[in-house]
């Protein structure tokens, strides 16, 4: 059989409307580019499961006890962005899948490192020990102990997830060669029914 | 550390619904797609699990 020429959002069964706008928004926002489309079934679902096991990574990786000479630990601080000689903070890279929710807080809180705002929301920890703001990371994991690591973990798999996400809102659901032959076989099997019917 | 074991449900859930969602337009063919996800993964996990456990008891 000779493979087809034709993109995946030209074979798919559902309307796309832009496929291109459609990723954008389902980056952006997990499920926006599926309400876009009108699929709002599955853009509620995509929404409900990728943000709340991203919230609930946020929750994991926070807390509003003090650490060291810092007020609190403060919240969401499994999700920073960091890249400089002493970590480079890889998780952040699937982190970033789920979009709008990560990039702009962490990119601003990694510019206003020495002074991180909202109590240090998605801040990188301080480089330079416990400060009154903000305390380092080998602090923040002795107070948080292995859910900094579930945090961690919850907020990358959302992440990868938004990723399936994201290409289902611009080529539609990927159909797998079993269940593209049964939808086939159904036409020839109604068309056998109707006509043993008619005679 | 068994009460860890707790926080990998939401996780098979979050991610078997989100899997079996790019596979079907269906809701109905969505839900039957995740369940036959999760239980895979969850059989999967337990596999791994056992070996692992398996090899602790024979090296300790």
């Amino acid at each position: 059989m000779a493979p087809s020429k034709e993109s995946p959002a030209s074979q798919s069964p559902v309307q796309l409307k832009d496929p291109l706008i459609a990723g954008v928004l389902a980056w952006l926002i997990p499920g926006l580019g599926h309400f876009y489309q009108g699929r709002k079934a599955k853009g509620a679902l995509f929404s409900i499961c990728i943000m709340g096991t991203f919230l609930y990574g946020l929750y994991l990786g926070g807390s509003s006890q003090p650490a060291g000479g810092s007020k609190q630990v403060g919240w969401g601080r499994a999700v920073y962005f960091n890249f400089d000689e002493k970590e480079w903070r890889l998780p952040w890279l699937c982190q970033v899948g789920v979009g709008f929710p990560t990039l702009p807080m962490t990119l601003l809180q990694w510019k206003l490192r020495d002074n991180p705002v909202l109590d240090g929301f998605m801040a990188p920890p301080s480089s330079d020990g416990d400060q009154p703001n903000n305390p380092s990371l080998a602090t923040i994991q002795r107070r948080l102990s292995h859910y900094f690591e579930l945090g961690t973990v919850y907020t990358m798999i959302a992440g990868l997830l938004n990723i399936l996400a994201v290409y289902d809102a611009c080529c539609g659901p990927v159909i797998s060669d079993s269940d593209k032959n049964k939808k086939d076989k159904e036409p020839d099997k109604a068309e056998q029914d109707g006509g043993e019917k008619k005679s | 550390m068994t009460n860890s074991f707790w926080f990998a449900l939401p996780l098979i859930a979050c991610v078997s619904l989100v899997y079996a969602a790019t596979r079907h337009e269906d809701v109905g063919d969505i839900l039957q797609h995740a369940l036959r996800v999760a239980i895979w993964i969850t059989g999967f996990m337990i596999l791994v699990f056992g070996i692992l456990f398996a090899i602790s008891k024979l090296v300790s």
